[in-house]
């Protein structure tokens, strides 16, 4: 079996991910995508029984699956795994439509509907770009002032994605969150994210430890993974005082190098194996 | 066992460790200047580094 490895840049993750698909006995093709041309008309393309996709630019990933599946390849993630991953609003939606339980969350176009709404959630509300990653521009909202601002700040910005305001309860969390790694309908493993900040994000300097993957947090994922349509993601998690488990977010490229660091759980040899499982079936 | 290689490091000049199966792509930081450096093969076909791409706004999950 041949793997092909599509990248912009090679992280911990791409390298391991690389070491483990020859450890396992297979051929890697790593396609490094900034350096590559993708012709549209006629099929082509790379000879790979399937593709993992670990570009870390969205678009870059987006825009290479779309090739790949047009020349047939198998891809992990599926383009619309990717796509509707990316996108905050459309996680949420189906999510919702899949019953798994998320903070209470609303979207709205303008200052007046979005002060509306977050009386309606309650202060402090937490506004949300509908894509982005890391923690990028989230900003929390304790009174209508403040809120006020930040809808006015997002309003002049040039990108019209900022005037689609997604706003969300706050969940006071207990100064941690959970990411859990969805394998193709398996939850091998988890962490917590540890931060006195209310971003826990580790690219924000929240600190890994392992969490036990429990009945209930096994099935809440599987749950949300299949939700958006499975494959290899990372599914966040949080800790609510009065609802208990709720989802947050899932994500489509995802990031497992604090992950293997605390736990030394062997994830990227997981991926590869049941990837192709998956493909040979 | 994998080889190290020493690439300068093309902000200081510094020594940057680089494993003989690098990739084209892969990220390396200056141990001198603590520059953020991508390892990349030059037309002559010898190993490289250079600046690496500034994280952009759509990077990451």
């Amino acid at each position: 079996m041949r793997i092909g490895l599509a990248y912009d840049v090679i992280r911990f993750e791409e390298k391991s991910l690389v070491n483990a698909a020859s450890n396992l006995g297979y051929a890697v093709e790593p396609i490094h995508v900034t350096r590559s041309e993708f012709w549209l008309n006629e099929p082509n393309g790379p000879k790979a029984d399937f593709i993992i996709q670990r570009c870390v630019s969205h678009s870059r990933a987006l825009a290479s699956t779309a090739f790949f599946e047009r020349n047939n390849i198998f891809v992990v993630n599926r383009l619309s795994v990717l796509r509707d991953s990316a996108d905050k609003l459309i996680t949420s939606c189906l999510l919702a439509k899949a019953g798994v339980p998320t903070p209470s969350t609303v979207v709205v176009f303008s200052r007046e509907k979005a002060l509306e709404a977050a009386r309606k959630i309650g202060f402090p509300v937490v506004v949300k770009p509908v894509s982005g990653s890391w923690g990028r521009n989230l900003a929390r909202a304790y009174d209508e002032q403040s809120l006020s601002d930040i809808i006015e700040l997002r309003e002049n910005m040039p990108n019209p994605q900022m005037k689609v305001h997604y706003l969300q309860e706050y969940v006071d969390k207990p100064e941690r969150d959970i990411r859990a790694f969805y394998v193709w309908g398996d939850v091998p493993v988890a962490i917590y994210r540890v931060s006195k900040m209310w971003k826990t994000n580790t690219a924000l300097g929240g600190k890994a430890q392992p969490c036990p993957v429990t009945d209930e947090l096994r099935e809440l994922v599987i749950k949300a993974g299949e939700a958006v349509g499975g494959g290899v993601l990372g599914v966040d998690v949080l800790e609510s005082p009065t609802k208990g488990l709720l989802v947050n977010e899932v994500n489509g490229v995802v990031e497992f190098r604090n992950t293997v660091l605390v736990t030394g759980y062997d994830l990227p040899s997981k991926i590869i194996a049941d990837t192709a499982k998956v493909v040979r079936r | 066992m994998v080889g190290v290689r020493e690439i300068p490091c093309p902000v200081c000049g510094g020594k940057v460790g680089v494993a003989d199966d690098a990739l084209p792509g892969e990220l390396f930081e200056c141990g001198e200047c603590s520059a953020r450096l991508e390892y990349f093969v030059d037309e002559k076909g010898g190993p490289s580094l250079k600046v690496a791409e500034e994280v952009a706004e759509d990077w990451g999950q």
